[in-house]
C-alpha cells in the first residue's frame, strides 16, 4: 500500500537524531566553521553515544555503516507487498539527514561514520567486516589528474608476496587525517582498465603513507579534506576488499556498488542542510509578517511566499526521490538508477535551496550572524562529490536511454 | 477584478490596456477590415472554411444548458454514506496494492488501445467521441470514488486509486482524461459530501447504464483568480439558494446535465448542486490552448436556483479544491510520463552528425532530467494522495505537488517539444498537443476530482 510517510519504526530514531543536531551540533557549528582545522573533540563523546545505541540495539543505522548492499536480484519485479522492509538504509539516510539539519561537515566527520566505513560495508568480506567494524575509515579516490574519470586513475598496486605495494597520490580525503583507516582505490593493471581496480584498507602509520596537507574550503570546513600521499606502501594482501581477480565481465560492479549506497547519503546531506534553511527562512518570514499558505494560489500571495513554496516544492521531490531509492535498497531492489536520480536532484535542490534562502533573507542571510550563508556554502560540495551533478545525469541518461559509456561519452 | 471592471477580458486581442493605436495602425485596422468583410467571399478569394461549430469556436454566443434528465427526489436530509479513511501500518511503500494494481491495469490498456489513437481527433473537435465516453463508462470511471453501499465500487477513500487512474488515462491523453473523469468528479463529490437525500437522488443515474455528463466548476475567468474567494454569490432564498456569477474550465458544458459550482455564502466559498434543467444557466464554449478534447465551457449563472452540497463554513469546498488539484497533478506526471516514452524513443533514432541524437550530451541530459524530475512529480504527488485517502492533513503535500508539477511538468512539455526540433512543432508527432496541455497545470481549479 503507497505509503510516503517516515516509517514507524524509524520515528524515534529521526527524533534522537534531530535533538542530538539541535543541541549538540548546532551549539558548535560556527565555531567550528571558523576554527577550520581544529578537532572537533566535543564529537568524540556524540560518537560513543551513537556506538552504544548501536550495541544496544536501540538506533538501527545511525550512520553510515550500517547501510549495506543490496543482494543480486534477477529481476526488478514487485516485491512481495507482505514483506515490505524498511531497514538500515530508509533509517541511515533520515538520521543523516537530520545530523545535516544540524551541521553537515560535522556529521563528515563524525569518528567511524566515515565514507570509507560505507565502502567498507558495502564490499568486504565478513572476515574484514568483523576486523574493521570498530575502524573509522576514510574514502580516497580522487586524484590530482582524475576525478569523476576514474578509468584514468593512475596509483598502482602491485602484489608482493602476501603484500601489496601501492603508489600514487590522493586528494579531497575526507578525515583523511583523523581516520584510523584510509580506503584506497589503486589499480592492478593500468592496461586492464576499470576491472582492474580494486579498494584496499591502509591502517594509519604504515610506513610509505603521508599526509600531506589539508585543503582551505569553501565550506563544510569543520570536516578536514587531506592530500595523502603512498611511496612504496606495503598493504597486507588480505586488505584488499572485494575478490583480487581482475574479471573484466564483471568489471568494474564491485567499486561502484558502494556509490549505490553512499549516493543517497549524500543526497540525504544536501536534504538535510537544505531543510536548515527552509525551516529558518520560514521563521524569518513568519516574523516579517508573511506566511506561507498552501492554499491560496501562490501569485495572490507575495512573492517571497511564491518563492518560498517553489523551493519547498523542489525540496520534497528531492527528499521523496532520496527515499525511495533507500527503501529500494532496504528490499533488495537493483537501485543505481534511483540512487543516482537521488543524487543528482538533491544535489542542485541543495545549492537552489540554501542561496534561495539567503537571498530571502536579505543581509540577514548573508551575515554571519545567521547560519543561512553558512549552509549555502557547506551545500555546494554535495553537488559535487559522490559524483558531480553531470555524472548522475549522464548514468541517468545511459540508463533511461539504453546507451553504453562508449555510445554517450 | 481589477481588469474587469474596466474592460472585459478577450475583447482586446491581448493588447495591454496601455496599447494605444499609431497612424499607421489606423490602416492597417482598416485593411483588417476589409480582410474580415464578405466582399473577398463574394470574389471567391478565400475558402469558405469558417463554418461555425459551437464546440470548437468561441463564437460569442451562448445557448441554454443541455435539456437534462430530471432527478428524482429520493432519500432524507440525514448526512449521507462516508467511506472511511483506509489505515496503514505505518510502512514506507511505493506498491499499489492489488486493487489499484488492477485497476491501473485495465485504465492503462484503455489509454494505450482508446485514448491515444483518438486524442488527435478528439484535441481538434474539441469533443471526446462517443466511443471513448462509452469506453469510460464501461470500465467504471464514473463510480470509481462512490461507496460500495451506494453502487460504487470504492471501500475506502479513494484518492490514492484516483490518482493512479488519473495518471494512467493521462498517459493516454489529458484532454480525453479530463472529459472522461468529469462526471466520476461529480459523482465523488457528492459521496464525500451529499446528504442521504442527495446521493439518493442523484448517484443512481452515475452508477446506472446511461451515465450523464456532470461538471465541478471551480475557476472563473478574472485575472489574479483566488478559488478560495470566488466572485460568484450564493444568496439564500425562502427555500434554498440562488447563484448569480460565470464560472470558467467547465468540462463537457454543453452537454453537462448536473453541475457542481462553488460560489461565496456569507463570506465563506461553499459548493452547491445544480442541474442543467434549472432557469438562469447559460453556455459557451470556451476553447483554449490545451485540454480542449474535455470541450471546456464557461457556465453564466443568473439567479439559477441551488442547493447546498455539503458545509457553509469552507471545510468541505477547501476539501473539494485540494483534491482537484491532487487530480491536476496526477494529470501531469500522466503526461510528463507520455512525453517521456516519446522522446526516449526518438532521440535514439533521429540521427544527425552521422549518429543518433541521443549520443549527445546536451539531448542526453535534457531525457535525463526530464526522467529525474518526472519521478520528483510523481513521488510528492503519490505523498499527498496516500495522505489524503488515510484521512491525514495533506493541504501542505498538495500545494507542493502542484507547484512542482506545474513547474518542472512545464518544463517537461517545453523539452519535448524541443528535443524533436521542428517536428515538435508539427501536428504530425503529439509533443506540441502535450506542451498545450501540461500549461495547464497550477492554473486549473475544479473540472476534475479524486
Amino acid at each position: 500500500m503507497i505509503n510516503l510517510e517516515t516509517p514507524r519504526k524509524h520515528r524515534m530514531l529521526v527524533d534522537q537524531a534531530h535533538q542530538v543536531a539541535m543541541n549538540m551540533l548546532r551549539p558548535i557549528s560556527r565555531k567550528y566553521d571558523r576554527a577550520e582545522h581544529s578537532y572537533p573533540k566535543e564529537l568524540d563523546m556524540l560518537a560513543a553515544m551513537i556506538d552504544g545505541l548501536s550495541e544496544s540495539g536501540t538506533s538501527e543505522g545511525a550512520g553510515a555503516t550500517s547501510s549495506s548492499a543490496p543482494e543480486p536480484v534477477s529481476s526488478k519485479g514487485p516485491v512481495d507487498p507482505n514483506k515490505v522492509r524498511n531497514g538500515a538504509n530508509l533509517a541511515s539516510i533520515l538520521s543523516v539527514a537530520e545530523m545535516c539539519w544540524g551541521d553537515t561537515a560535522l556529521l563528515l566527520s563524525m569518528p567511524r561514520q566515515g565514507l570509507g566505513n560505507a565502502a567498507i560495508a558495502s564490499v568486504a568480506n565478513d572476515e574484514q567486516k568483523e576486523r574493521f567494524k570498530s575502524v573509522w575509515a576514510s574514502m580516497a579516490i580522487t586524484e590530482p589528474s582524475m576525478g569523476s574519470d576514474s578509468a584514468a586513475l593512475t596509483t598502482t598496486s602491485v602484489k608482493d608476496g602476501d603484500h601489496y605495494v601501492i603508489n600514487g597520490e590522493k586528494i579531497y580525503v575526507t578525515s583523511g587525517e583523523r581516520s584510523d583507516a584510509v580506503v584506497v582505490w589503486a589499480t592492478l593493471d593500468k592496461a586492464a582498465g576499470r576491472a582492474a581496480i580494486k579498494s584496499f584498507v591502509v591502517e594509519k602509520g604504515t610506513p610509505g603513507m603521508k599526509v600531506e596537507r589539508l585543503e582551505h574550503k569553501l565550506g563544510i570546513r569543520a570536516s578536514d579534506t587531506a592530500v595523502i600521499t603512498f611511496t612504496d606502501c606495503r598493504v597486507p594482501a588480505e586488505n584488499l576488499l572485494g575478490t583480487p581477480e581482475i574479471d573484466v565481465k564483471a568489471g568494474f560492479g564491485g567499486a561502484m556498488a558502494t556509490f549505490d549506497n553512499t549516493r543517497p547519503l549524500v543526497a540525504a546531506m544536501a536534504i538535510g542542510c537544505a531543510r536548515a534553511s527552509l525551516d529558518l527562512t520560514r521563521d524569518l518570514l513568519e516574523q516579517a509578517g508573511v506566511s506561507i499558505d498552501y492554499d491560496r494560489p501562490a501569485q495572490v500571495q507575495s512573492a517571497a511566499a511564491a518563492a518560498f513554496l517553489a523551493l519547498e516544492a523542489d525540496w520534497e521531490g528531492a527528499k521523496l526521490l532520496t527515499m525511495q531509492a533507500a527503501w529500494m535498497a532496504d528490499n533488495k531492489i537493483p537501485n543505481s538508477l534511483e540512487a543516482s536520480m537521488s543524487k543528482a536532484k538533491a544535489g542542485r535542490v541543495g545549492s537552489a535551496v540554501t542561496l534561495g534562502c539567503v537571498e530571502l533573507a536579505g543581509t540577514i542571510g548573508y551575515s554571519e550572524n545567521e547560519l543561512l550563508e553558512k549552509w549555502s556554502r557547506d551545500s555546494k560540495i554535495l553537488d559535487i562529490f559522490e559524483g558531480t551533478q553531470q555524472i548522475q545525469q549522464l548514468i541517468v541518461a545511459r540508463r533511461v536511454l539504453g546507451l553504453s559509456s562508449a555510445e554517450l561519452k | 477584478m481589477l481588469f474587469s471592471s474596466h474592460r472585459s477580458t478577450g475583447s482586446s486581442h491581448g493588447l495591454a490596456s496601455t496599447e494605444t493605436r499609431a497612424p499607421i495602425g489606423f490602416a492597417v485596422a482598416a485593411l483588417n477590415r476589409l480582410a474580415q468583410s464578405d466582399l473577398l467571399d463574394r470574389a471567391r478569394m478565400r475558402r469558405p472554411a469558417e463554418q461555425l461549430v459551437f464546440t470548437a469556436t468561441r463564437g460569442g454566443f451562448r445557448t441554454a444548458a443541455a435539456a437534462g434528465r430530471a432527478f428524482a427526489r429520493r432519500g432524507g436530509p440525514g448526512p449521507g454514506v462516508r467511506q472511511e479513511a483506509s489505515s496503514n501500518s505505518g510502512v514506507f511503500d511505493l506498491n499499489p496494492t492489488e486493487d489499484e494494481q488492477m485497476l491501473v491495469d485495465v485504465v492503462t490498456d484503455f489509454a494505450t488501445e482508446v485514448l491515444r489513437p483518438s486524442a488527435a481527433e478528439a484535441d481538434d473537435a474539441c469533443a471526446a467521441s462517443e466511443a471513448v465516453l462509452k469506453g469510460a463508462n464501461e470500465i467504471g470511471l464514473p463510480i470509481l470514488g462512490v461507496p460500495e453501499a451506494l453502487g460504487g465500487i470504492s471501500e475506502h477513500r479513494s484518492a490514492m486509486a484516483g490518482t493512479l487512474v488519473a495518471e494512467a488515462l493521462s498517459r493516454g491523453d489529458m484532454g480525453l482524461a479530463v472529459a472522461t473523469l468529469a462526471p466520476g468528479s461529480v459523482a465523488t463529490a457528492i459521496s464525500l459530501w451529499g446528504t442521504d437525500e442527495q446521493q439518493q437522488s442523484y448517484l443512481p443515474a452515475f452508477t446506472g447504464d446511461d451515465v450523464p455528463a456532470a461538471a465541478l466548476a471551480l475557476a472563473e475567468p478574472t485575472v489574479l483568480f483566488d478559488v478560495l474567494r470566488p466572485a460568484t454569490r450564493a444568496t439564500r432564498t425562502a427555500d434554498g439558494y440562488t447563484l448569480t456569477g460565470v464560472k470558467s474550465a467547465v468540462a463537457r458544458g454543453a452537454a453537462a446535465e448536473l453541475f457542481v459550482v462553488g460560489a461565496l455564502l456569507d463570506g465563506k466559498p461553499a459548493l452547491f448542486l445544480v442541474p442543467s434543467s434549472t432557469d438562469g444557466l447559460e453556455i459557451e464554449a470556451d476553447p483554449s490552448m490545451g485540454v480542449r478534447a474535455a470541450g471546456l465551457t464557461r457556465l453564466t449563472l443568473t439567479e439559477a436556483r441551488a442547493e447546498l452540497l455539503g458545509d457553509a463554513d469552507g471545510a468541505a469546498y477547501t476539501e473539494c479544491v485540494r483534491l482537484s488539484r491532487l487530480a491536476w497533478c496526477a494529470l501531469a506526471v500522466g503526461t510528463a510520463q507520455a512525453v517521456l516514452d516519446y522522446v526516449k524513443v526518438y532521440v535514439k533514432e533521429r540521427e544527425a552528425f552521422g549518429e543518433p541524437i541521443a549520443h549527445r550530451q546536451s539531448v542526453a541530459f535534457m531525457v535525463a532530467d526530464i526522467a529525474i524530475e518526472l519521478q520528483a512529480m510523481r513521488l510528492v504527488t503519490w505523498r499527498a494522495a496516500s495522505r489524503a485517502s488515510q484521512g491525514k492533513e495533506f493541504a501542505r503535500e498538495v500545494a507542493l505537488a502542484r507547484k512542482l508539477c506545474a513547474d518542472k511538468g512545464m518544463k517537461i512539455g517545453l523539452d519535448g517539444v524541443q528535443l524533436l526540433g521542428g517536428h515538435g512543432f508539427v501536428k504530425e508527432h503529439p509533443v506540441e498537443r502535450w506542451y498545450r496541455d501540461l500549461r495547464a497545470i497550477g492554473l486549473m481549479e475544479g473540472a476534475v476530482l479524486v
